[in-house]
């Protein structure tokens, strides 16, 4: 029988939660990186034993881990090439904790700052990874998305990164500016039909597409509406907040942005809006069923400012119509005096017959729907708040 | 035998279960110290001192002998009583909530 492996990454470390297919008993594994914050960790599609893990401090910097063995132990894969990948004394390396911006002459023009808050330019500082995307079909191949936005990527396990400096110097850097949680780079997709195309996403940049395996990028924002921008369709300045993908028809994109729920048929060209009845058009997750193109879920989240649940009801939001209608989800979900947010990376589908979801809250509590969302129970209730959550569907 | 206390997130990212000694050559700088650490671990570079820059973490500081040395230049001698390995050199996180 199938199994799933959900990974999910909290202020205080990560949590490994395995069960079988029928996804009912679970088996709750961790804290890895005790008391450090897990931005992200995910499995490589190629290799599911091989995991790679974002172990971040405000203190101390930035932690790779990776794991060969399904999550049961973790290393630091750094070391230059060349070198042994670990000290006379058997300790791994540091190599691979290091993201350093490209300021090469060769890989052309060095771009050196960016937009703050109060719209005085700041320099490039690089302070964490927040999500981590293995490539679909080499397990050494990886992409980090950091902060501040940046896009690297190591082609040897993560000992080594290297920026994929064209999306930072296309043109509009010095316009992109942070948002609430900083100006994070918090969404890669691969599209699975064609390698050279990928997609980013940037608080607050707004969406881009590279059609050259992130060599260059061009701006796919085209039909975004923020009213909380100087120029409401401005090419940049969109505080994008997860964007989706179905991976049979990577042409259609769906988009959680600060206010909107947005949906492009094109690749990005064009965005239209699909809020349709949401009770709010606010959130920050967005997913797509596993085996239905025109499912999707969202968390509308109360905003500005408040962040939690509208009415304190915890409802994940379904449309089977690719948008527009939307039905709320509530059985198994706290419907009354409920205040947590769910983050823009803490959603996820697996791949069984019957589609799981799930999904992690601010408080702690990792929820499951074994049916596609009709039902939903929690795995764990207690967690520190959750950052990420990923789902591993195993043979 | 320079000694030096970690903050526990940093004893546990180098599988350490107390503190640590080195044998420093040349003059004992808080430069010295931090080379000889992270040669023996490195998996602590980036967590003290920036890759590139070498400069300290803001949130971290530096003390010793009841001495607050984070803002000494990293070349400045360490006190007598750290080269001797009488006093440990402490890096400690700056406290936050609670």
């Amino acid at each position: 029988m199938s199994r799933v492996r959900v990974l999910v990454g909290t202020r205080k470390g990560a949590f490994v939660l395995n069960s079988d297919g029928k996804r009912e008993r679970w088996e709750v594994s961790g804290p890895l990186f005790a008391g450090w914050e897990t931005y992200h960790m995910k499995g490589s599609p190629a290799n599911p034993n091989r995991l790679y893990a974002s172990q971040t401090s405000g203190w101390f910097g930035q932690i790779i881990q990776r794991s060969d063995d399904g999550g049961k132990t973790w290393t630091q894969p750094g070391t230059p090439p060349g070198e042994p990948t670990t000290t006379p004394e058997g300790m791994p390396k540091g190599e691979s904790n290091k993201f350093v911006y490209d300021s090469s002459a060769e890989t052309g023009k060095p771009l050196m700052t960016h937009q703050f808050y109060d719209g005085t330019q700041r320099p490039w500082e690089f302070k964490r990874v927040w999500h981590l995307e293995p490539s679909l079909t080499d397990p050494d191949t990886v992409y980090a998305g950091v902060e501040d936005a940046a896009l690297f990527r190591s082609t040897d396990g993560g000992k080594n990164w290297k920026e994929l400096s064209g999306l930072r110097g296309h043109g509009t850097g010095p316009r992109w500016q942070p948002g609430a949680g900083g100006m994070c780079l918090h969404t890669i997709l691969l599209d699975p039909k064609n390698s050279g195309r990928m997609f980013v996403a940037i608080s607050a940049a707004g969406a881009f597409r590279s059609d050259d395996a992130g060599k260059t990028w061009r701006t796919i924002t085209k039909g975004l509406y923020s009213q909380y921008i100087p120029e409401p369709t401005a090419e940049v300045g969109h505080c994008v907040h997860r964007i989706a993908m179905h991976p049979s028809r990577p042409d259609v994109l769906f988009m959680q942005k600060h206010w909107d729920v947005m949906r492009s048929d094109n690749g990005g060209e064009l965005w239209k809006e699909i809020s349709g009845n949401l009770p709010t058009d606010f959130g920050f997750v967005i997913d797509v069923h596993a085996h239905e193109p025109e499912t999707i879920y969202v968390v509308p989240i109360k905003s500005d400012g408040e962040h939690y649940p509208p009415e304190g009801k915890l409802r994940v939001y379904r449309s089977k119509t690719g948008g527009n209608e939307w039905e709320a989800l509530t059985k198994g979900l706290p419907q009354h005096d409920c205040y947590v947010n769910v983050l823009r990376d803490a959603m996820a589908v697996d791949s069984l017959d019957k589609c799981g979801v799930y999904f992690g809250t601010t408080g702690g509590q990792v929820y499951c729907s074994a049916d596609a969302g009709d039902n939903w129970a929690p795995i764990v209730r207690d967690l520190p708040a959750v950052l990420s959550v990923e789902v591993q569907t195993l043979p | 035998m320079i000694r030096v206390v970690l903050p526990p997130h940093l004893r546990g990212l180098a599988h350490l279960a107390g503190d640590v000694e080195l044998d420093v050559k040349g003059p004992v700088t808080q430069r010295s110290v931090l080379d000889a650490l992270e040669a023996r671990y490195p998996m602590l570079r980036g967590t003290i001192r920036d890759h590139i820059t070498q400069q300290r973490r803001p949130f971290l500081r530096f003390f010793a002998c009841g001495e607050d040395l984070s803002h000494e230049m990293p070349d400045a001698p360490l006190p007598e009583a750290v080269v001797s390995g009488a006093e440990p050199l402490l890096i400690i996180g700056a406290i936050a909530g609670g």
